[in-house]
């Protein structure tokens, strides 16, 4: 047996590690998108990709977000597996109709013969203190749209082994990349790094017996600071890390609840008409004569996203998941 | 005093560095579109290519005709008809190698059939039994896209693509006067330009956008002028001269061809029929305007041209027509044909594989399939 040298990376550097190992396995691997060249990226992801495989292989575009994207179709037309970064969250709007019109429905409306394999890199959610339009959270919009995976890993091994697999998939993916995890480290071994089990599958990412949190991506290290601060409160939460919002793991999801009997939904995008919504009814639909409370949820307000000196009161903290935590230990009203 | 005289004592001082990249001049289209046909440039045009035009403007007068009857018949959802524009759609196929690749729009099946498309399955989306009836790698043809100008980047990343890998192979979008007003239309001639991508870009400028006259779609001198800003030539043509529309875009795909990147050709043309079936064009424009075009109409200013120089006699005019006819007659027999359609092909290609999500709607709808079966029995 071997012994792997595990060594602190951080997200962004299991994502750059994934964007070199697949140019260097596959040359239709194409790198696009506004600063993605010389500079490496605003957050440096891309750094050194140019460097290494040229200006062909990734490639500093015009600034123009449809643009990026619809070329990138013509790109996929052809046999590359383009990989486009959307700089922030809020800067992909541009892009939605070749998202929606074209990407996502070229393979059913060409009956099949027409796949678009185009990874969309998206840097998404807040706590960085940026300003408008640098923080928001649009997974419900991508979740939306049929056709589309959508990715968000939490973890620095996830990273890495999401991205490599989004890249792989004949299907558009969109990787939800939560911005606030870019820097945040863990023991990773960056010469052996690990696949991941095919999109659609969540992991337990803390095993507990009175309630299962559900979450994803930026909240997945808020819920287990929550589950071990609730330890004192003689809670032993579960925490299930989605990876994938689709495909939708119920199984996974439906398990735990089970064995819990109580759930929360925390997720920073805004609760109406957010997934948590989505998440809560498909929990209720399987786990109904299981449940011991309603499915609750943790979200940011419903309100567009606040300015950065404002942004501790609308993001889910400790102390609201602790709160519904509470409110679970529910009795029937007469 | 105007404002600017007002201003008059403000003298900018030009930035260090600034000096124009390109002289513009080279790039801005002739002032009144280009014309072959009944002018000295006719004598130098090949007769055989121009009469395989005059044989495709008729077949494709004839499915337009066609078309148009299949929609009042119920057997075609929606059709938009080119009837007036046929020399734009046909010189584009024409002008293209097998190769090449054609990204048109909805209004373009004529182009997409001479591409060598079979005429009922490029007209399976209008149809409305499945979006794209046919398979876009066969003959190098994108689906007939809805959505205005979306198609235009598409073009450019796949000539990128092509480039990078070392082929020779040109792009060619198709867009209408309205579409040049989209973001996807500036922002793909942007991307050709600076790419320099072999993508040569077609606007059939018929006039209207459905009602919207080309005078409330743009303030540009001409459309074609639009290319200059981008770095790219701009070519005006006059869209009913077959053989002018094909010289210009062959010129233009050749040019791109041989690395010399993108052109932006601007067809001047006109719509006769109504946007589609379901549109009153009355409303917006007079018969007296429709009249002056139909005078210019696309098959006769070839038919005349051929005619006088002897190109084309009695006999081959009937040859063309029959063949026109037999085509249209096979068009009505397939088409009047009831498309069969399988349910369960509603969950075949979304994915790759359908999610878990999906299999369960699928398996909803088989069973409510299977109990309509015995409810039938």
């Amino acid at each position: 047996m071997t012994t792997v040298a595990l060594k602190p990376a951080t997200m962004a550097q299991a994502l750059t590690r994934a964007l070199r190992d697949a140019m260097a396995a596959d040359p239709s691997v194409h790198v696009l998108g506004e600063d993605v060249g010389t500079l490496g990226g605003v957050f440096r992801v891309t750094d050194g990709l140019a460097a290494e495989f040229g200006e062909d292989r990734c490639t500093d575009t015009p600034l123009a977000e449809a643009g990026i994207l619809g070329t990138a179709v013509g790109m996929a037309m052809y046999g590359l597996r383009p990989v486009v970064e959307m700089q922030f969250d809020a800067f992909a709007y541009p892009a939605f109709e070749q998202l929606i019109s074209h990407v996502a429905r070229m393979r059913n409306r060409t009956r099949g013969r027409m796949p678009l394999p185009i990874t969309v890199r998206v840097p998404y959610g807040g706590g960085i203190g940026g300003v408008e339009h640098h923080s928001d959270s649009s997974e419900a919009y991508y979740m939306a749209t049929p056709g589309l995976h959508v990715v968000t890993p939490a973890t620095v091994a996830d990273a890495y082994g999401l991205l490599r697999a989004a890249i792989a998939s004949d299907d558009p993916v969109v990787v939800l990349e939560p911005k606030r995890l870019y820097w945040s480290k863990d023991s990773w071994n960056p010469e052996e790094p690990q696949s991941v089990e095919p999109i659609g599958r969540a992991a337990v990412r803390r095993p507990g017996r009175s309630a299962t949190l559900i979450t994803y991506g930026p909240s997945v290290p808020v819920c287990l600071e929550a589950a071990e601060a609730a330890r004192a409160e003689g809670w032993d939460l579960e925490v299930v890390d989605l990876r994938s919002l689709v495909p939708f793991d119920d199984e996974t999801v439906c398990a735990s609840v089970r064995r819990t009997g109580r759930a929360v939904v925390v997720h920073e995008s805004g609760s109406f008409g957010g997934p948590g919504g989505e998440i809560a009814a498909r929990v209720t639909e399987r786990c109904f004569h299981h449940l011991e409370a309603p499915v609750l949820r943790v979200a940011g307000f419903d309100i567009p996203y606040p300015p950065p000196m404002l942004e501790r009161h609308h993001l889910p903290g400790v102390d609201r998941i602790l709160d519904a935590v509470a409110r679970l230990q529910w009795e029937a009203e007469n | 005093m105007t404002v600017m005289e007002q201003r008059g004592a403000y003298r900018p001082t030009p930035p260090p560095a600034w000096q124009p990249r390109t002289d513009p001049a080279p790039l801005l289209p002739d002032a009144e579109p280009y014309r072959v046909l009944g002018t000295e440039a006719a004598a130098q045009a090949d007769p055989e290519l121009l009469r395989r035009l005059y044989a495709q403007l008729v077949r494709g007068r004839r499915y337009n005709v066609q078309a148009t009857a299949l929609t009042k018949q119920g057997r075609l959802a929606v059709y938009p008809s080119s009837t007036g524009q046929e020399a734009c759609e046909v010189a584009a196929a024409l002008a293209l190698q097998e190769r090449d690749w054609l990204f048109p729009s909805y209004r373009d099946t004529l182009a997409v059939v001479a591409r060598g498309v079979d005429p009922v399955q490029a007209l399976t989306l209008l149809r409305g039994d499945w979006h794209t009836g046919y398979d876009p790698y066969e003959h190098r043809v994108a689906p007939l896209s809805t959505p205005l100008a979306t198609q235009l980047p598409h073009a450019v990343g796949l000539a990128h693509a092509a480039r990078l890998k070392g082929d020779d192979v040109v792009a060619l979008a198709m867009v209408g006067d309205g579409g040049t007003s989209e973001g996807d239309f500036h922002e793909a001639l942007n991307f050709a330009a600076v790419w320099q991508a072999p993508v040569v870009f077609l606007v059939q400028n018929n006039g209207f956008a459905i009602s919207v006259p080309l005078a409330k779609q743009t303030a540009a001198p001409s459309l074609a002028h639009k290319a200059v800003g981008y770095g790219m030539p701009g070519r005006l043509v006059d869209g009913n001269d077959a053989a002018a529309v094909h010289e210009v875009l062959a010129d233009a795909v050749r040019h791109a061809r041989e690395g010399g990147g993108p052109t932006l050709v601007e067809a001047v043309t006109y719509r006769i029929e109504a946007h589609t079936n379901a549109d009153d064009a009355t409303r917006y424009r007079g018969d007296a305007e429709v009249e002056t075009w139909r005078d210019h109409d696309p098959i006769q200013l070839l038919e005349r041209e051929l005619t006088e120089r002897g190109l084309l006699d009695e006999d081959a005019k009937s040859a063309a027509r029959d063949a026109a006819e037999a085509m249209a007659a096979d068009l009505r027999a397939r088409m009047n044909q009831d498309a069969t359609l399988d349910p369960m092909d509603l969950f075949s290609h979304v994915y790759a594989e359908p999610t878990p999500q999906l299999r369960e709607q699928r398996d909803l709808l088989r069973a409510e399939l299977e109990a309509e079966q015995e409810g039938a029995h």
